[in-house]
């Protein structure tokens, strides 16, 4: 498998006056053209803030970032500032969470998206305009022609993500990270903006890098799974071993807190013990430990003492557990 | 918008109308005896009298208030016969110690008044945006810090210090420009610019320090907005994120403020009009204030209150051109 986006031991710290936050240290993963990665973590785990580093949204002034994003066999973080944002929004585009605040509220939406067509290429207004209607035409809005004139207060959650999503591919990407696409929608309008996000890819190719905590939206369109913790990959597995093989135990806890309807079970959900970590003042040995149900399993308090290194477990099953290290099957 | 627009005039004029009370009445309730004051230098209590009734003092204060108001729309005569002194509608006083209807001597004045205030304007607000702009760009750095101290001295300076110590340095001892005397900028350009560039300077410096305070301020917190973020996802090279999204949505106080300030300015800038002797309204108000002369006292109030309550509205409208979220559907 030739990765199409390849991420290497990417660190990303921010200086503060408090300490150092350590956002991202050691993230490495790779997505094949076309395909789909899900990132899961809860918050602070450092996933968006990987994305922003693949985008080069970070501003280097405040961020300290190490490691190498190739995308297309190029590294991304070897380019000067300029290079990069040429490939912003032509080559790799981005999605938000949030699709009001997201949008400028002053200007109509449709010179929103004309003004992402000029920036990249030498066209008219009225050619950039004409694009515009074509591209919320493409994601399903009704009557595009009128609604290009909208103000983005003028529109609906999901026609406002329609939006963001028509902004994020109208100059055909290759590369499209969508950070929680779907969070601050309602739950029926999230189902359609999955389901226009796995059509549009099916149509153009795009390799995606879905960034979620729903583990529903995963198992609905990713191909692989990266789970973070603490800024780490902890577990990176194919969907299928992810939800029916996990070998992490924060991946299980993971899971196991997901409600469930099917089961006749009516127990409690099982939700992980304790709070995410300070990333200023990491836990030491495994990020995990305070966390960790199976601590007891690993001798010589190993856990505390020594971080754990992210292992083949399988066929492109990686996981960061003493666990895992020592063979204890489960 | 139109009928938003016609039902802000409306109360607008409402407002007016409140306001001309207010003053007149204050006005009437100060223990000064106009009569008295207008009498000159021989006076008996029988002169006092007839000017008592020449300016209608004898009547209550609620007659008086509608004589002015009628002689704000049709014009009043004061006194009868042959030395009686017609003042013209609109009619907002006439002034017996300069022999002039009020409205006259405003509109004599404010020539001076707006070319100040315009002048200022145009420095402060342009460069105190420009100057936030770049502070807020390098925030935290040197550049920022000194900037910030710089406006903070000029923000906490009496403009009277700084306009005492510009005309020392530049005009007395340096010499480089003329000792001040206002033309008309129609008849002699050059004296004019010579006269009004040091007034402008010092204004400008003064409201500048705010300026670049609160465009930093708003640049700081629409930097940190989501949609600043995706127009840099966009691909949008820096100076056009800057410019065209974060500095567009933080426009709104920046408008609120300038537009207030502009109208404070009309009113006439009274220690800088006189410093720099400006024959403008503040210094017509200052000379009213000696005299004293109660009726310049009132046109002038008058007259600073209407700019403030037009510049009022005048940003409310802006707020619909720059918002479109607060465009009346």
């Amino acid at each position: 498998m030739t990765a199409f986006l390849e991420v290497s031991d990417l660190a990303v710290s921010f200086p503060t006056e408090d300490g150092v936050v350590k956002a991202v240290a050691g993230s490495s993963f790779a997505v094949s053209q076309g395909s789909t990665l899900a990132i899961v973590g809860e918050s602070g785990s450092g996933k968006s803030v990987t994305a922003q580093a693949i985008m080069g949204l970070l501003n280097r002034d405040f961020a300290d970032v190490t490691g190498s994003i190739a995308l297309d066999g190029t590294d991304l973080l070897a380019l000067d500032d300029d290079e990069v944002r040429r490939m912003r929004g032509s080559v790799m585009a981005m999605i938000f969470q949030d699709p009001l605040s997201s949008l400028h509220p002053f200007y109509r939406i449709g010179d929103q998206l004309a003004e992402a067509v000029r920036v990249h290429n030498k066209v008219s207004k009225s050619e950039a305009h004409a694009r515009a209607v074509d591209a919320l035409h493409r994601v399903g809005i009704p009557s595009p022609d009128k609604r290009v004139n909208d103000y983005p207060h003028q529109l609906s959650g999901g026609m406002r993500q329609r939006v963001m999503i028509a902004m994020a591919l109208i100059n055909s990407p290759s590369l499209l990270i969508a950070d929680e696409p779907t969070t601050a929608l309602d739950v029926t309008v999230q189902a359609q903006i999955i389901e226009l996000m796995s059509e549009l890819q099916r149509e153009t190719g795009t390799t995606l890098i879905i960034i979620t905590h729903d583990l529903g939206v995963v198992a609905d369109m990713a191909e692989e799974v990266c789970v973070m913790y603490g800024g780490r990959v902890v577990e990176y597995a194919a969907v299928r071993d992810i939800y029916y093989a996990p070998q992490h135990p924060y991946t299980q806890g993971l899971l196991a807190s997901v409600p469930r309807l099917a089961t006749d079970r009516v127990d409690r959900l099982d939700p992980i013990p304790g709070n995410p970590p300070s990333l200023i003042n990491l836990p030491s040995g495994c990020v995990f430990h305070p966390r960790c149900s199976q601590r007891a399993e690993v001798p010589d308090g190993l856990c505390v003492s020594q971080e754990p290194a992210l292992l083949s477990v399988g066929v492109d099953h990686l996981v960061r557990c003493h666990l895992a290290e020592q063979g204890v099957t489960r | 918008m139109g009928a938003y627009v016609v039902r802000r005039v409306l109360i607008m004029i409402l407002l007016l109308l409140l306001l001309t009370l207010a003053v007149f009445v204050l006005f009437s309730l100060l223990p000064a005896d106009v009569a008295r004051l207008t009498c000159g230098k021989v006076c008996t209590d029988q002169t006092i009298e007839l000017n008592r009734a020449r300016l209608g003092l004898d009547k209550s204060v609620w007659e008086q208030y509608w004589i002015f108001l009628t002689g704000l729309a049709f014009g009043r005569t004061y006194g009868v016969g042959p030395g009686a002194v017609v003042c013209e509608a609109p009619c907002l006083g006439y002034s017996f110690t300069k022999n002039e209807p009020v409205l006259q001597l405003i509109l004599d004045r404010l020539p001076a008044t707006i070319f100040l205030a315009l002048g200022a304007f145009v420095i402060f607000l342009v460069g105190g945006v420009a100057v936030g702009v770049y502070s807020a760009l390098r925030r935290g750095r040197w550049q920022d810090k000194t900037v910030m101290g710089i406006s903070l001295i000029g923000y906490s300076l009496p403009s009277f210090f700084i306009g005492l110590v510009v005309i020392y340095f530049v005009i007395i001892r340096w010499q480089i420009l003329p000792f001040p005397q206002y033309v008309q900028p129609w008849e002699n350009p050059v004296r004019f610019l010579q006269t009004m560039i040091l007034p402008w300077l010092v204004l400008a410096i003064l409201y500048a320090a705010f300026y670049t305070r609160l465009t930093r301020s708003q640049m700081l917190e629409t930097l940190n907005e989501d949609y600043i973020r995706t127009a840099r996802a966009k691909g949008l090279p820096e100076r056009v994120v800057v410019r065209k999204h974060a500095l567009r949505a933080g426009l709104t106080p920046i408008v609120t403020a300038a537009g207030l300030d502009f109208a404070g300015l009309l009113g006439g800038a009274i220690i800088l009009e006189t410093i720099f002797s400006l024959p403008g309204l503040g210094s017509l108000a200052v000379s009213a204030v000696l005299d004293p002369d109660l009726a310049i006292l009132v046109g002038v109030t008058l007259i600073t209150a209407v700019f403030i309550i037009v510049a009022n509205l005048i940003v409310d409208l802006l707020y619909a051109v720059i918002d479109p979220r607060v465009r009346p559907s």
